[in-house]
């Protein structure tokens, strides 16, 4: 039976961890990340979980301890924010080429300088393209499914790639929501026992693991890097088609909200989007036919998916909580303006910038987006195609 | 307390790095990770930081290693073996291994004394059971000669090159020996493969005891060193003999020092066969190996005095 609760995203993405119940945790203590690692490191010395910590000087080692314990053979966990996930960016590529299925909560937030503690998505868009899995989470509820998800995913035997559950700091981690957990048992069933994979502890296979590899075969490598990447989004699915029958809850790659019918529509990630869907509601009780499409699987980015999804719209907004400084436009915008380049009939795309280093993002905003998008649709024309909103200029 | 092998039984025992690797010829890495591998009565994994002795031993699809055996990065062998060793603690505290494995890092001066020393610190401060094994060749020899904190006063090196205004490295060696001792783990020991039988006892006695064991092993470099290939035995023997790098090992904090030379031989002796050092015998730069001889003479009484400290 699941059982109803009111915690903070920490702590709900602990007791995911709690029930999965992972062999080993290398961590270090980072903001807003820090209590959800406090709280698991309370099961250990509880005994609620068999799990060994490894409390590490930095990131770095956590990442690099993670990446030994991972190919010794067991089920491995570790979390971080901002500066820490920076710090480990080396060891992430060496995790995901290794193709080893840690699984990481990410609490989202800012990168310095200046400092801020505060929730934005500049770390986890920062590593990307590190060849991780990331899974995107609008609320408690889902940073905790997500994460028991991610272990199905990560761990999958066509798969066996490193993934990231990104929430927002602070909005979500720290505020206490209603949530529903599941029931121990039917965790560990979901996730099932940790299946070896030339394991490093195997002294009568023994293996050698972080070879040299030179330009004879190293772009061989990377092609098979490649091609495992296209097959993650069925896994992502099939695991969620299992997970609705366990929790009722259902997945997709994306969230659709009010979007079969849509003209103009806001592309957003995470706790945002919560706010954007009431914003949404009031624009369709005015007839407004607006919509939300809410990415959940990142990275691999299912573009094709999203083009399909999007093709139809007049107009649509980007709304990015990252910016890349000197490039174009927002990562989240540079991949949806992507998916949409094959359709000779797209909609008009334009991206705003918000919320950086947790500033509020508020219903007004997204009202705001929206206006400009009915504005946009009508007259095919477009004053900014690139714009901070909720700053000081 | 383990007793050293005789050359009869070691001749016996399987080699598990195998030849066919691309280290250069007479180099000591090799031969160190031989002996040391052959002085365990268990079962290893290895772990090795990106270096010299990494890139030669595993080129995709070949590896010398007949053990298990794990790269990660540069700077982080330490923190990868306590994940390894870690796992192996859960899985066993969970039955799902039964035998007695034993884990050894290895990484060269560059990524011990300077990137991998947080991560060294690290674990040896949390208690993982592994030995790591450091073998100093005195500079960044991978990428070409390097200065690293454990090239030794004097020496040219490719970023510290000898001209005519700079006359080598201009800063003393760091004691990494001392600093892993300053850790209080139970057991740092400094060994040199010319001296086989000492290194091999200290590995294995430092395999017997449980938690984080530390070993700083010399290891020449004719390329970087700038001597014939032959000599890489000769002159860790002198490194030894001159008190360049003293033979000794700490011991839940009680210092031994395992060979005493009957002379003491002027540290010219190492010095001299070495190109590194060539520019030293510049009549200009004597002041400068009288200065390298004042240090030697200074931490090899320190260490007698140390030694001292327990016995008296």
């Amino acid at each position: 039976m699941a059982k109803v609760v009111a915690v903070t995203g920490n702590e709900a993405v602990a007791n995911a961890l709690r029930q999965v119940n992972p062999d080993v945790c290398a961590v270090y203590p980072i903001t807003p990340q820090t209590e959800m690692m406090q709280r698991f490191s309370s099961f250990v010395s509880d005994g609620q979980v068999k799990t060994e910590l490894i409390l590490v000087e930095s990131e770095h080692s956590a990442m690099s301890s993670c990446v030994g314990a991972s190919a010794a053979g067991g089920r491995v966990i570790t979390a971080t924010s901002s500066q820490g996930l920076a710090l480990m960016w080396e060891i992430l590529f060496i995790a995901s080429g290794t193709r080893l299925p840690i699984v990481m909560p990410v609490v989202n937030r800012a990168l310095s300088a200046p400092l801020n503690i505060h929730g934005d998505h500049s770390d986890a868009m920062g590593a990307r393209d590190t060849g991780w899995i990331q899974l995107w989470s609008e609320n408690g509820q889902e940073a905790y499914d997500n994460t028991i998800q991610a272990f199905r995913i990560a761990e999958h035997m066509d798969i066996r790639l490193p993934a990231m559950i990104c929430m927002d700091g602070f909005i979500i981690s720290h505020s206490i929501e209603r949530l529903e957990y599941l029931d121990d048992q039917d965790v560990q069933a979901f996730v099932g026992k940790f299946k070896q994979l030339n394991p490093l502890l195997d002294i009568e296979h023994p293996v050698s693991y972080g070879p040299l590899i030179l330009p004879d075969y190293y772009m061989e490598y990377r092609r098979a890097q490649a091609e495992v990447a296209t097959k993650v989004a069925q896994v992502v699915l099939d695991v969620a088609d299992d997970f609705a029958q366990l929790s009722g809850r259902k997945y997709g790659l994306f969230e659709t909200y009010r979007l079969d019918d849509a003209e103009i529509g806001l592309v957003i990630l995470n706790s945002a989007a919560g706010t954007s869907k009431d914003v949404v509601d009031e624009f369709r009780d005015r007839g407004i036919k607006a919509g939300l499409f809410k990415p959940r699987l990142y990275r691999p980015f299912p573009y094709e998916e999203t083009g399909e999804a999007l093709k139809h719209l007049k107009a649509l907004c980007v709304l990015d909580r990252a910016d890349c400084f000197g490039g174009s436009f927002g990562p989240v915008f540079v991949d949806i303006a992507t998916s949409l380049y094959p359709y000779r009939e797209r909609p008009i795309l334009i991206n705003k910038i918000y919320g950086l280093g947790g500033r509020d993002y508020l219903p007004g905003h997204a009202e705001l987006v929206l206006n400009e998008l009915v504005d946009v649709a009508q007259t095919g024309t477009v004053r900014n195609y690139k714009e901070y909103i909720g700053v000081r200029e | 307390m383990a007793k050293a092998l005789t050359l009869k039984e070691l001749s016996k025992r399987e080699i598990n790095i195998s030849s066919g690797h691309r280290l250069c010829s007479g180099c000591g890495a090799p031969i160190v990770v031989k002996m040391v591998l052959l002085a365990s009565d268990y079962p290893v994994v290895a772990a090795n930081a990106t270096g010299c002795l990494e890139v030669s031993t595993c080129i995709s699809d070949y590896t010398s290693w007949k053990i298990p055996w794990i790269h990660n990065a540069f700077e982080n062998a330490a923190a990868t073996l306590s994940g390894v060793e870690t796992m192996y603690r859960s899985l066993k505290k969970q039955g799902k291994i039964s035998q007695d494995i034993k884990f050894i890092a290895f990484g060269g001066d560059g990524g011990t004394y300077d990137i991998g020393l947080q991560s060294l610190s690290g674990a040896m401060e949390r208690g993982h059971d592994m030995l790591y094994i450091c073998y100093d060749n005195g500079a960044y020899m991978n990428t070409g000669i390097q200065r690293s904190s454990a090239t030794p006063f004097g020496a040219d090196t490719t970023t510290r090159p000898a001209g005519s205004v700079v006359p080598g490295k201009t800063e003393k060696r760091k004691n990494l020996t001392k600093i892993m001792a300053a850790h209080n783990i139970p057991y740092v020991a400094q060994a040199s493969p010319s001296h086989w039988s000492d290194l091999m006892k200290k590995v294995r006695k430092a395999l017997e005891i449980s938690g984080p064991k530390f070993m700083n092993i010399m290891a020449p470099c004719n390329r970087g060193w700038r001597t014939r290939t032959d000599d890489a035995i000769m002159l860790s023997r002198l490194a030894v003999e001159t008190c360049f790098w003293p033979l000794y090992e700490i011991e839940n904090g009680v210092t031994k020092i395992t060979f005493k030379p009957k002379e003491k031989k002027p540290v010219v002796d190492f010095l001299k066969p070495q190109g590194r050092f060539k520019h030293l015998f510049k009549p200009e730069n004597e002041g400068l190996l009288a200065k390298i001889q004042t240090d030697i003479d200074w931490e090899w009484e320190k260490l007698q005095k140390e030694e001292a400290c327990f016995t008296s």
